[in-house]
């Protein structure tokens, strides 16, 4: 198909780029587009029917309750992973088709629009989702706070993450999406190789997206530093609180400068600067230089508050203290900075020479021991340990397993000179995937095993959730370690058509292995909805796996304030310690509790900046302008909206405890 | 809404208990006088070309707006090593531990990939 020589210059004042050529060129993605539209039909169509619209309005979209922003986070990331996960099926199928002459089954402008949006929606769209979700809901509970520092900022940063989302789905449909890889690399995303507005999605997806992330960040730091209850002091804050903040100074420090970058590009496309071209003095290396020191971090950000959920995990199912509590915490701190200084082990191979080469390599080598430590404090905590193998314990010592591997042939490539062998290869891929699957993906899944029953009051079902388990460490190696072995044998990433016929065994491997990881998933969709459906028999009460943070001392689902009293904490597993002195929560002498009200600012804001990122990508230039304007005036109009807050009366916060704890109330309630 | 950790219905009134200072007419007049006197003077320094050598002309001028930086941290942001509980000299010295890594980086690894990397004119000719 001679899809390049299609003209996309077409410009009108009012559509701007927007066009007939804008609808994509290929069937797979009109059979796609049916199917999104006839289930958004059926979906909307089944939501008003059932007359739900009002409920989620102000229940859900207007909340500036963490844990709902966390839930909603945490739904989002799933969507966009499932996204995520059928393009990496698409290249799975490719890559194991295209052999003995085959073309596969995708073009090639089709192929490379499919790697580019599967690492772009993985990293931004599902991974980062998940990470928020879980710190959003988790944090606040375990420092003993009633909502986080900003309530409706928290419902705002959710809502431009949410946009961006918009956005990356709108391009499947709307024109194209990247050609570029997911980090798109001048001068292939320059303006004079991808006039059209691929690079354009990716740009305004990322950067309303970075506004929700850096926003949330500041608003958790804040969180931390200022809401814990009274005797928590630093050293006293639960583990996983600890890796939030650290993530959080990670994002508040790392994310400016992709924000920079962005610009940058930006400015390239749409005003013919020359940041990165290749005449004019511009120069491509700075780009992959900055985005880098952005990007590791990024990498830090991600894995950080999933070492805190293992860290949980590990101390709650083996009935101990976690081992080595203080140097948990330094190692955390230690990778925080380190995680600054190894940016140039992403283009060892761009040419910088020995001596900056060796610099990265090493310090690459050196952020192993703060993470080798961490690994050694989970196996010394299960050291006799009487430890119960439930779900989260399973994921998290499949993690400990996985991660190691992966970890091992990261110091590997951290070497320069086997760098230059290795890079770009498939070797790199399983790698990177190896760590982030072992140590992103595999944290999520013990993280909604463990806190599933905390939120919603019923645990999830076992049997499937095993299911779930073995498909998804089973379809992970056999979806990966051939990669290894491809990689080894020299063969790059980003292939569409292979030559050596060798080769082809590994590749079907590897897409069995994907089939196997979609089993896995679809034994999670179905683990959730059989206990949601048998959640009477699964119900538990407020402390169902003996836990040891704040966040098991109230009731399951917490009441929305939270905690009636504000703790007082005198030990780090404070809950523990509460069981073991027998401290009870008072049965009366409850106070108005002062909360944060619900406002529909943020998912005005967050449509708003949708519309302006879509006028922005096709150029329509007039709406772009209103858009903005309207934008800066509804935040405007927001900063004069004097009623915020509100009090619980007393008498109410009486009721709810009462029913949560069975008891009748108290005379004189 | 830092008021959550205290179950105090009367809360709302004292918002100002964690201890920052918001400063004095005093402090704001000092750092606009100082910030006028900085500025004034790298323009004299350039108008004027006071100083023969324009690489000694950036760099003192560089060394007025560090001065300048710690003017504003002091008199507009109240900075001092007490307030929040010493959090925002924290914050100072990971924002400078980070834009010192950042910006030395960057210099030293785009120093070597221009010089390794980038093909000067002649050296395009000498290829063979």
């Amino acid at each position: 198909m001679a899809i390049e020589a299609v003209d996309h210059s077409h410009w009108s004042p009012l559509l701007g780029r927007l066009w007939w050529d804008a609808i994509p060129p290929d069937p797979i993605v009109w059979v796609t587009f049916a199917g999104v539209m006839l289930g958004g039909i059926a979906l909307v169509a089944a939501l008003t029917y059932f007359k739900v619209w009002g409920y989620l309005w102000k229940e859900w979209f207007t909340s500036v309750d963490h844990k709902k922003i966390g839930i909603m986070y945490m739904i989002l990331g799933l969507i966009m992973f499932i996204r995520g996960f059928a393009d990496a099926i698409m290249m799975r199928l490719q890559q194991a088709l295209a052999f003995n002459g085959s073309e596969g089954y995708l073009p090639a402008h089709h192929f490379d629009q499919v790697f580019t949006a599967h690492g772009v929606i993985m990293i931004f769209f599902a991974a980062m989702p998940f990470v928020t979700g879980f710190m959003n809901y988790i944090v606040p509970l375990q420092i003993g706070a009633r909502d986080v520092s900003f309530p409706f900022l928290n419902n705002f940063s959710f809502w431009m993450t949410t946009s961006g989302a918009v956005l990356i789905m709108a391009s499947l449909f709307i024109g194209e999406f990247g050609q570029t890889g997911w980090l798109a690399y001048p001068p292939l995303s320059g303006i004079a190789y991808s006039p059209y507005v691929g690079v354009d999605y990716w740009i305004w997806s990322l950067q309303i997206a970075g506004v929700g992330t850096l926003l949330s960040g500041v608003n958790l730091i804040c969180t931390i530093v200022k809401m814990r209850a009274p005797g928590m002091n630093m050293m006293k804050m639960p583990i996983f609180t600890w890796t939030a903040l650290c993530t959080n100074i990670l994002i508040v420090a790392a994310f400016p400068v992709l924000t920079a970058v962005l610009t940058m590009l930006s400015m390239d496309r749409y005003l013919d600067f020359n940041f990165f071209t290749n005449d004019f003095g511009g120069s491509a290396m700075m780009y992959v230089n900055l985005i880098w020191i952005w990007g590791h971090p990024e990498v830090y950000i991600l894995i950080l508050p999933c070492f805190g959920i293992y860290s949980e995990i590990v101390s709650t199912f083996c009935g101990k203290r976690l081992f080595g509590y203080t140097s948990m915490v330094y190692a955390t701190m230690v990778i925080t900075i380190l995680s600054y200084i190894v940016w140039l082990h992403h283009f060892f191979t761009m040419g910088s020479g020995a001596s900056v080469n060796s610099f990265f390599g090493i310090t690459t080598m050196v952020i192993s021991i703060p993470t080798g430590a961490k690994l050694f404090n989970w196996l010394f905590t299960m050291y006799r340990g009487r430890i119960r193998y439930e779900l989260p314990m399973m994921w998290t010592v499949a993690f400990m397993v996985t991660f190691t591997i992966g970890g091992m042939t990261g110091v590997l490539l951290a070497v320069p000179p086997a760098d230059f062998v290795l890079h770009n290869s498939l070797f790199l891929i399983a790698h990177f995937h190896n760590v982030i699957i072992g140590g992103v993906v595999f944290a999520v899944f013990a993280g909604i095993n463990f806190w599933w029953p905390k939120a919603f009051g019923f645990k999830l079902h076992e049997g499937l959730g095993k299911v779930s388990f073995w498909c998804w460490v089973v379809g992970f190696y056999l979806a990966f370690m051939p990669l290894y072995v491809l990689g080894l044998m020299g063969v790059t990433r980003r292939m569409r058509v292979f030559d050596d016929p060798s080769l082809h065994i590994w590749f079907i491997i590897a897409a069995i292995g994907a089939a196997v990881i979609a089993a896995g998933i679809g034994a999670f969709v179905l683990q959730v909805a059989f206990s949601i459906w048998k959640r009477k028999e699964l119900a538990c009460d407020g402390d169902p796996w003996n836990g040891r943070t704040l966040e098991w001392s109230t009731t399951s689902p917490p009441p929305y304030y939270n905690f009636a009293f504000t703790p007082v904490i005198h030990d780090i597993d404070a809950w523990t310690d509460m069981k073991r002195c027998d401290v009870k929560a008072p049965k009366a002498g409850f106070l108005d509790i002062h909360m944060p009200k619900s406002t529909g600012t943020g998912i005005i804001l967050g449509g708003i900046a949708t519309v302006f990122g879509f006028a922005m990508i096709w150029h329509i230039w007039w709406l772009a302008i209103l858009t903005f304007v309207g934008m800066i005036g509804t935040a405007i109009v927001h900063t004069f909206n004097y009623d915020r807050d509100y009090y619980v009366p007393a008498g109410e916060v009486a009721e709810i405890e009462a029913a949560a704890h069975g008891q009748p109330l108290p005379a004189g309630a | 809404m830092s008021d959550h950790a205290h179950p105090n219905p009367h809360a709302k009134d004292h918002h100002d208990e964690h201890g920052g200072s918001h400063g004095s007419m005093r402090d704001y007049v000092i750092g606009f006088l100082l910030s006028v006197i900085l500025t004034a003077i790298p323009f004299w320094l350039v108008m004027t070309h006071a100083i023969a050598d324009k690489g000694t002309t950036a760099i003192v001028i560089m060394a007025f707006a560090i001065v300048q930086i710690v003017v504003h941290m002091i008199y507009f942001l109240h900075m001092n090593t007490k307030s929040e509980g010493g959090w925002t000299v924290m914050a100072l010295i990971f924002t400078i531990i980070i834009v010192v890594i950042a910006l030395s980086g960057s210099l030293w690894v785009m120093h070597h990939l221009n010089t390794n990397m980038m093909p000067m004119v002649h050296d395009m000719g000498q290829l063979p």
